[in-house]
């Protein structure tokens, strides 16, 4: 029944005003549950670059600041990608 | 007799907290339980219209707690059920004139005498909300399938666990399972993925309500109206009976039946 007037309205089952309402709310809810704006979370990502390049070398466009909640809990996921220390130690050697 | 009590709340306005309320008691009360609604929402009060006791009214919640009226004498007696009962709102007051630990005394002084004390709450955060979730032993939060509803509905969430009130139990109402079924409605299963709480009603879509507020009669007195008999599952899940969530697709009008049809032949 939904394919039908998917089909008829020309969109994909996925692409519903539901889905659309669903995906926002998710996102908007991990803001409102922890209480850190977008604004913040971007502040966050900047300061992580700083505190960590000072000591390690990372690739920075490659840094990901995400919140993510598992039922009820909300936690914060850093993915810091480092690069390789030039002739660093655990390169293949002979 | 020790009556528990349930705090009947939403956040946002206007997605049906009183009418389940109304609905709810009549429910219990159809089923020989004995039970008093207390409308919190003083100020803007609306539980006796939409019960059809308005005209009724001598003296209110804010008045017993003033001490100008006895607890007895501010509860009218639904002629219709067997036990039912209503303690009004205040009408020219504002919230400030009732305290959480007013409710709470309210509500222990009615514990004795009933099986079920139920609050039908103000919208928002504020005063009036603190007073109705502080004597309540169970918390129902009412949402509709809409973004703001359920974002508002999260946050009384949060709040309620903050309370230790928790965990709230949600009802879902005005449910179209038409606009579902082609996507453009929140379902059942979307709202308890965001929400994460359990579920205690869906209630579908019925001009029914309306028809009963409009004449003051509950539509769980009806044996017809499915959002009454959705209510009248509410009741029965309250007091601990395992009863199915009901398909809300049976209330299919000939229209509906009729575009169906064609589009089960279309695809």
């Amino acid at each position: 029944m939904s394919n039908f007037f998917d089909r008829l309205l020309g969109r994909s089952p996925r692409d519903t005003s539901a889905r659309t309402a669903k995906e926002r709310l998710q996102l908007v809810l991990i803001h409102d549950r922890t209480d850190v704006p977008p604004a913040v979370m971007d502040l966050l990502k900047d300061e992580i670059i700083t505190v960590i390049s000072r000591h390690v070398d990372i690739d920075r466009e490659g840094v990901e600041i995400n919140l993510t909640q598992t039922q009820r809990e909300s936690r914060l996921v850093a993915n810091i990608p480092l690069l390789d220390a030039p002739g660093g130690g655990r390169k293949r050697r002979r | 007799m020790t009556a528990k009590v349930v705090t009947i709340t939403s956040g946002k306005g206007g997605v049906g907290k009183t009418t389940a309320t109304a609905n709810i008691a009549v429910a219990l009360a159809g089923m020989g339980e004995k039970v008093v609604c207390i409308d919190g929402d003083i100020g803007l009060r609306n539980l006796d219209v939409v019960m059809g006791l308005e005209n009724r009214i001598v003296y209110d919640l804010v008045d017993v707690v003033e001490g100008r009226a006895r607890l007895r004498q501010a509860m009218i007696k639904d002629k219709r059920m067997p036990e039912l009962y209503l303690i009004p709102a205040a009408q020219t007051r504002d919230k400030a004139s009732v305290s959480p630990s007013d409710m709470i005394k309210v509500c222990n002084d009615l514990r004795s005498e009933f099986d079920w004390v139920l609050i039908d709450s103000p919208a928002g955060i504020e005063r009036g909300f603190r007073n109705v979730i502080a004597p309540a032993d169970q918390v129902l939060i009412v949402t509709n399938p809409e973004v703001s509803a359920v974002r508002d509905a999260d946050r009384i969430v949060g709040l309620i666990e903050a309370e230790e009130k928790g965990p709230g139990h949600l009802i879902i109402n005005r449910v179209k399972i038409e606009m579902v079924k082609r996507g453009d409605m929140l379902s059942t299963e979307d709202v308890l993925d965001i929400l994460a709480i359990p579920l205690i009603g869906v209630i579908p879509e019925d001009e029914v309500i309306l028809v009963s507020t409009n004449r003051g009669a509950p539509a769980a007195m009806e044996e017809k109206s499915r959002a009454g008999q959705a209510f009248r599952n509410i009741a029965r899940r309250l007091k601990g009976e395992d009863v199915p969530f009901m398909s809300l697709d049976d209330n299919q009008g000939f229209w509906q039946k009729l575009t169906a049809r064609f589009a089960r032949s279309g695809g």
